[in-house]
Formats: C-alpha cells, sequence, structure tokens
C-alpha cells in the first residue's frame, strides 16, 4: 500500500514534503482512487499507515459498506475538497460510524462523508485532533433515521474544526463532548437539530460560524452522569444564528428531542459560559435562552443551573414569534408573544432562591437599548405562583465577568 | 506416549509430562515475528489442516479451552485454543483477563454447521483470529479460511461473506458476515487505548471442560475445571484456593436471571462499556463489578445514542423492557442503532428474550 506517489499528487506532496519533516520516520504519501477495491485499499491505507504518513483520496466516490477507521499517530487524511473526494456510506452495513479516529495528532481535511448510517465522522480519546475543509452530509435533508452526529470529536483535547459544512444529523451537526480546548470556527451547520453542539466540555470558543435552519443553531449543554461533566470557560462569539425554522427531527429519547423550533443559542448549566458579537435573527422560539437541565437525574456531582453567563453586544433582529413545542409553550405561558430576544429560566437552587447568589454565579446582560429580556422565575413559579410574575427589567441584570482567555491549540499556531 | 491408566498419579506427573513434552519442539517463533505469517498454518497451531479434518488436532502446547458465557457472534461456533510459552505461565487475575506472558497466543476459529439441527455435520470454517502476545503488546489478526478449508489466509482490512445456514427451527437464514479488520479488532479489544484479550478471565474460564486426549497424557480425565486443569497443566500460575468469581453460562437456564444477564452483558457490551473501554463516553458502564445503579443504566438518560435511543427516555426502566434502550438495541440489526455495533449481523432473539425478562424482574 505504501505506493509511490502518482503523478497527479506531485505538486500536493512537493508542498507536503516541506512540512513533514517532524520525526525520522520517512513519510510516505498513500494514494487511494476510487474503483472496485478502493474500500478495501482505503481500509488497508489507514491500518497500515504509519507515523507521519498522509493517505491522499483522489477525486470521485468511494461506495463504502463497513466503516473506517484510524488508529495510527501523526497521520493526514486529505482528498481533494468536499465536494470532489466523497466516502459515501450509504450501503453501509456495520460500524457505528463512517471514519473513526482514535489516535493523536490527525489531520482530516479536504473530503465529505456522506449518509452515514450512525456518526459521520468520530475522533475518541485524541489529542490533536483537526477536522477542516470537510462536509459531512445525509443528502437525503432532516429525517429522524439520519445518523446522530456529524463532526463528533469526544472525549478528545485539542480539537480544531474549520472550515466544516454539516448538513442533516438528527442530533447535532458539529457535536464536542467531553474534550478540553476545543476551536469551532468559520464552519456552516445547517438542516441539523442542533447545529452546533458543545457538550460536558472545558475551554471552547465557537465562533464565525453560520447556524442556520436547524432546530437549534447553537447548544451549550452540560449533562449528569457522564465521565467528564462541569462543562465551562465557553465562548460562544461573531456567529451568525439566524432562521433556525427546521422541525425538531430527533428521536424522541435524544436530549435534543426537547429543543424548540426556532432556538438560536440555547445555554444549558455549564459555567462561565460568553455569547457575544453574534447576529442572531428569525429565530421564532427565542434567540438567547439560558436554563437548567430540566429532567430528574441521580449524581451528586452535577450542577443542574448555569453558573456566570454573560450575554453582550449581540444584534437581535425578528424572532420569538412563533414559540414551537413544549419548551416554547412554557416560556410564551408566562412571557407572553413575541416571546423577548433573552430568556432566562430563573431556576436558581433552593438556598439561593432563599438567599442571593454570589456574583460569579449570575446572570448577567449587557445589550443595545431595545433588546426585550425576561426572566422566567420558574422556581418562583413553581413555589408561589400567585405572587410571582415575570422580570422583564434587563437593567436589573447588568454587569460583566472576566472574559475567558482565547483558546490556543498546539496544532494551530498560525492565526 | 499413552498415559492410559496411569491417571490415580496425580497432576503432579501431569504437569511434568506436559513440560517435558513442550520442550520437545512446542515452539512458535511466528507468535513474534515482526511481519505476521500469510497463512495460519505457518503458526503450526494445528497438526494435519487438511480439506475435512479442519483443525481438530491442536499441536503440542495448544490447549482448547471454553468459557462459561461467550460473546454472541450471528450463532457462529468457535472453537478456542490457548498458547503459553514453556514455563511461563499466564498469572491470575482476579477481574480483567489473565495475564498472558510475552509469546502467548490465543486462537479462535469460527464456524457454521450446515444445518444447526445436526452441528456435527458439515461444518465450514469460516475464520480463524489469532491474538498474539508480541513485546510491544497484543496484535490481533484475522485468517479466512479457504474454499478447499485446507488453510485459512490473513485478511488485513477485512472481508465479507455471505453466509447462510439452516437454524435449530429448520429455517434457512443468510447473511452479511463480517471479518474484522485490524482496526476493528481493537474496536472491541482495547483497555485504554491498547489491545487486550477480553474473554479469558478467571471468572469464565471457571468451569468443568473436558480437555480429552491432550499431549500431556491426561487421557481420559473427562471433565475438569478448566482453572484448575490449566493450574496443574503449567498454563496458570498463581490460582487461589478459594474465592474465584464464576460467571454463569447465560443459557443456563437452572441459574439465576439476574447472575445469567449480568455474565451476557459483562461478555458482549463491557469491553467498550466501561471506564476504560471505546464506549466510556457513555457513562454507560456494564462491567460484572460495576455497583453504580445509574451506570449500569437504570434510569441512565442516553447522551449520544442518537437514533438508537427510538422513543425512549432510559437505558434500563425497571420492569419495562419495552422502555428499555438497551433491549431495543440489542434487538436491533441496524447500524447505528444494534449493539454491539461490531461483530454481528443477526439478533440472538434467546438473549433478547433473557434480558426482557432479567428487565421485568427489576424494581
Amino acid at each position: 500500500m505504501r505506493k509511490p506517489v502518482t503523478a497527479c499528487m506531485l505538486t500536493v506532496s512537493t508542498m507536503l514534503a516541506a512540512v513533514a519533516v517532524s520525526g525520522p520516520a520517512i513519510a510516505a504519501d498513500i494514494a487511494v482512487r476510487p474503483g472496485p477495491n478502493a474500500a478495501e485499499e482505503l481500509a488497508e491505507a489507514l491500518i497500515g499507515a504509519q507515523k507521519g504518513d498522509t493517505i491522499w483520496l483522489g477525486f470521485g466516490r468511494y461506495e463504502l459498506t463497513d466503516g473506517l477507521s484510524l488508529y495510527v499517530d501523526d497521520v493526514s487524511v486529505r482528498g481533494m475538497g468536499p465536494d470532489s473526494s466523497i466516502l459515501s456510506f450509504k450501503e453501509q452495513q456495520g460500524s457505528g460510524e463512517g471514519l473513526l479516529v482514535t489516535s493523536n495528532r490527525v489531520i482530516l481535511d479536504g473530503f465529505a462523508v456522506e449518509d452515514a448510517r450512525g456518526d459521520g465522522i468520530k475522533s475518541k480519546g485524541s489529542d490533536q485532533i483537526t477536522f477542516t475543509n470537510l462536509r459531512v452530509e445525509w443528502t437525503n435533508g432532516p429525517d429522524e433515521k439520519n445518523g446522530a452526529y456529524g463532526v463528533y470529536p469526544v472525549s478528545s483535547k485539542n480539537v480544531l474544526i474549520d472550515n466544516v459544512t454539516v448538513r442533516g444529523a438528527s442530533d447535532a451537526g458539529i457535536y464536542v463532548g467531553q474534550s478540553d480546548g476545543i476551536v469551532v470556527r468559520n464552519s456552516l451547520a445547517e438542516y441539523n437539530v442542533a447545529g452546533i453542539e458543545i457538550e460536558n466540555s472545558f475551554h471552547a470558543d465557537v465562533y464565525k460560524n453560520v447556524a442556520r435552519h436547524n432546530t437549534g443553531g447553537i447548544l451549550v449543554f452540560d449533562l449528569p452522569n457522564l465521565p467528564q461533566q462541569g462543562g465551562r470557560d465557553i465562548r460562544v462569539f461573531d456567529n451568525e444564528v439566524t432562521e433556525n425554522d427546521t422541525a425538531n427531527f430527533a428521536p424522541k429519547g435524544n436530549t435534543v428531542a426537547m429543543v424548540p423550533k426556532g432556538m438560536g443559542i440555547m445555554v444549558m448549566a455549564n459555567r462561565n459560559v460568553h455569547v457575544f458579537g453574534n447576529r442572531l435573527d428569525k429565530n421564532d422560539t427565542a434567540h438567547v435562552l439560558i436554563a437548567a437541565y430540566p429532567e430528574d437525574y441521580k449524581d451528586d456531582n452535577y450542577m443542574f443551573v448555569p453558573r456566570g453567563v454573560y450575554v453582550h453586544d449581540n444584534t437581535y433582529g425578528e424572532g420569538g414569534g412563533a414559540p414551537d413545542g413544549e419548551v416554547g409553550e412554557t416560556i410564551s405561558k408566562y412571557s407572553g408573544i413575541p416571546v423577548p430576544d433573552i430568556v432566562w429560566d430563573g431556576v436558581t437552587r433552593i438556598p439561593e432562591w432563599l438567599s442571593w447568589t454570589a456574583p460569579e454565579n449570575r446572570i448577567y446582560i449587557s445589550e443595545e437599548a431595545g433588546t426585550t429580556f425576561v426572566n422566567l422565575k420558574m422556581l418562583s413559579q413553581l413555589i408561589l405562583p400567585w405572587s410571582t410574575t415575570p422580570d422583564t427589567d434587563i437593567s436589573a441584570y447588568k454587569g460583566s465577568l472576566p472574559e475567558p482567555a482565547p483558546v490556543e491549540l498546539p496544532q494551530d499556531k498560525t492565526s | 506416549m499413552r498415559l492410559a491408566g496411569m491417571a490415580g498419579i496425580g497432576a503432579f506427573v501431569a504437569a511434568f509430562l506436559v513440560a517435558a513434552t513442550q520442550a520437545a519442539g512446542a515452539d512458535y517463533p511466528a507468535i513474534l515475528a515482526e511481519k505476521p505469517p500469510r497463512l495460519l498454518s505457518a503458526y503450526g497451531f494445528f497438526e494435519g489442516i487438511k480439506a475435512g479434518s479442519g483443525i481438530s488436532k491442536p499441536a503440542q502446547g495448544v490447549v482448547e479451552y471454553d468459557l462459561a458465557t461467550p460473546l454472541f457472534s450471528d450463532f457462529a461456533v468457535k472453537i478456542r485454543h490457548v498458547h503459553v510459552p514453556e514455563g511461563k505461565p499466564a498469572k491470575y487475575t482476579v477481574s480483567e483477563a489473565l495475564d498472558f506472558p510475552v509469546g502467548a497466543a490465543l486462537v479462535k476459529t469460527f464456524a457454521f454447521p450446515a444445518d444447526f439441527r445436526h452441528p456435527q455435520e458439515n461444518v465450514r470454517l469460516i475464520e480463524t483470529r489469532v491474538l498474539l502476545h508480541q513485546a510491544d503488546g497484543w496484535k490481533a489478526m484475522a485468517y479466512v479460511w479457504n474454499e478447499e478449508q485446507s488453510d485459512a489466509e490473513l485478511k488485513i482490512a477485512g472481508k465479507r461473506l455471505d453466509l447462510s445456514f439452516v437454524d435449530t427451527k429448520g429455517e434457512e437464514v443468510s447473511f452479511s458476515y463480517a471479518v474484522p479488520n485490524r482496526n476493528q479488532c481493537k474496536g472491541c479489544h482495547a483497555i485504554s487505548g491498547e489491545i487486550a484479550p477480553i474473554g479469558p478471565k478467571a471468572r469464565n474460564l471457571n468451569r468443568d471442560f473436558d480437555h480429552g486426549a491432550d499431549q500431556a497424557g491426561n487421557m481420559g480425565a473427562g471433565p475438569r475445571n478448566q482453572l484448575q486443569w490449566w493450574a496443574a497443566n503449567g498454563l496458570l500460575a498463581g490460582l487461589p484456593d478459594e474465592g474465584v468469581e464464576k460467571a454463569v453460562d447465560w443459557l443456563d437456564e437452572k441459574a439465576p436471571l439476574d447472575a445469567r444477564a449480568r455474565a451476557w452483558l459483562d461478555v458482549n457490551c463491557a469491553h467498550c462499556h466501561r471506564a476504560e473501554g471505546p464506549a466510556s463516553n457513555s457513562g454507560l458502564f456494564l462491567t460484572w463489578g460495576e455497583n453504580s445503579e445509574v451506570a449500569r443504566g437504570v434510569l441512565k438518560r442516553p447522551v449520544a445514542a442518537g437514533r438508537g435511543a427510538g422513543d425512549n427516555q432510559f437505558d434500563i426502566v425497571p420492569g419495562r423492557p419495552e422502555q428499555s434502550i438497551l433491549i431495543t438495541r440489542v434487538a436491533s440489526t441496524e447500524p447505528g442503532v444494534m449493539m454491539p455495533e461490531l461483530g454481528r449481523a443477526l439478533t440472538d432473539e434467546r438473549a433478547v428474550e433473557m434480558l426482557r425478562q432479567w428487565i421485568l424482574t427489576l424494581r
């Protein structure tokens, strides 16, 4: 499989040779082309790759019946572009994802994964995993039979997702779970249930992405009973979160099945989340929702309420005009329609409800005049239903929190 | 070298003899070779690999064994063999697979009879998977048997085979059988990212097995406890006299349902669903010794089940198998829904039913 570079790839490989001198091993270029044996050749290339190698995917479609996996450190898989080198899993018969990576310092660049039966591209336990210039798509559009996650790094460290397009995921297009050190930027997520989701993760920068025509645009969640929880230090900024208008098509058992159509940015649980500089428009349930984890759980280590959320300097177009689903109904019952731009469920822990919340744990909002807001005071509604009215005085939430430092990734030093 | 009639002399002689006979040529250099041999026969694990006879006669120092509860692999009949180098027994471990020395090999052959109503007849060997313990860790390889059944060839990238058999009810079953590629081996055989054996745990070996006419001359010994036999024959060191856990045969209807379910989940799920396994991020841990009810799935919500969750909210709802995601996933054959996600294309309805009954008993 370790073939000499073929003619058409010479230019790229020469460029690569200049960069790939990190170790004593001689980096090889392994070229795979579409054809009747491509599936086997590609699987063999991924299995037989050695540190420093690059596997090149030639132009065309690869019809695959089984999931692919890469377990070797320091390997790149590069295609000719997200519309040129296409791994199609339409006929997939086995495995939980299209491509699985479990090794470190891996670069995935310039190809597409279509119609995976489970997840699209997953990395588990990787350090320095890079997803660039990729497309992961379910080509039949939104459908609950589509795979759950498009780009899916989990339990990973130093995750870079740049210039990726994901369409049609029945859970989240770009989903980063239980990871630490995350950059998601310049990417497009559309026609998924959740566009971009950061879950149970530490240190994430999510910026300059477009999340549109999903059920919900960008979600920052923390869930109980998982090996890593207590998500924190997350910045969501300079994103376009617009027209999230696709009906929720997640299977009912999934956490995202509760996300109402027309959710812009949602922060559930987590600590120290900063939402700023985003443009929100035409999200018909609410542009921004800050909420506690609403389900029962058994986990003494879990913090179910958001701690320290700072929302500032975003721009808000029209929205909140057609709140959807159970969540939309609960919100609008108290807030009326249109739902204000920013909604906080107002759930606190009982001791805090009885006394006060420490400054670093509060919700702060600093937006241009005219931005609307509501604190639903859900806990008070529950305890004192007759004397509770929602609080719409945005000025009462003025203040700020120190912003987390930008996330720096070792594989991303040039920026 | 037959020792019939000497059985009364005891294990001491048997152990001595096994060492002597192993020293007389039971050496398998291919186990440690950097480049795996292309053909299974090159290892020399089986004498007379030839048409029809298959692998019936293991070579010297290669011992057949059996597990109390095996992994389900599309109803494949599995024949297991172990080799440990002379004088280097595996070390006893309480809960993980036995600690095999470098130079050890685990050899598992997958076969299908044409008709499961006559399981001894027309048995076709499909593949033999080997786990080789080399100095830098375990290596996993799959060899696919040829049409003549005379030898098996290494398949690095795996292979799909169209198989069919007649099941115990007399119905024809056709399916696409997947020989795993080398990475897929690691999809299950991984603890903290390193390849590791799964099956030969003390609890799962702790049962009687007829070792038959082995090279130790232990002929006619009849069924004996495997661990004790291994210890007596130089395959295992450090076996405690008592307190060794015992997994049940999950098909044994006389065994307690909870023990059957726990044994089944331990073998079929816990290689991934454990804190050190490939599915650690799920938080669902189905290991034998897991004590947290939530971690074991009871009223635990899924995190990344996707459509595998269907319309259900919890992995296990006590008393409600129809609401338990675990049942949906074990019963499914759809990639993205079915569990385990590798290693099967068919559903074991008996296991689904056993697990349903078990969940019905949970409170």
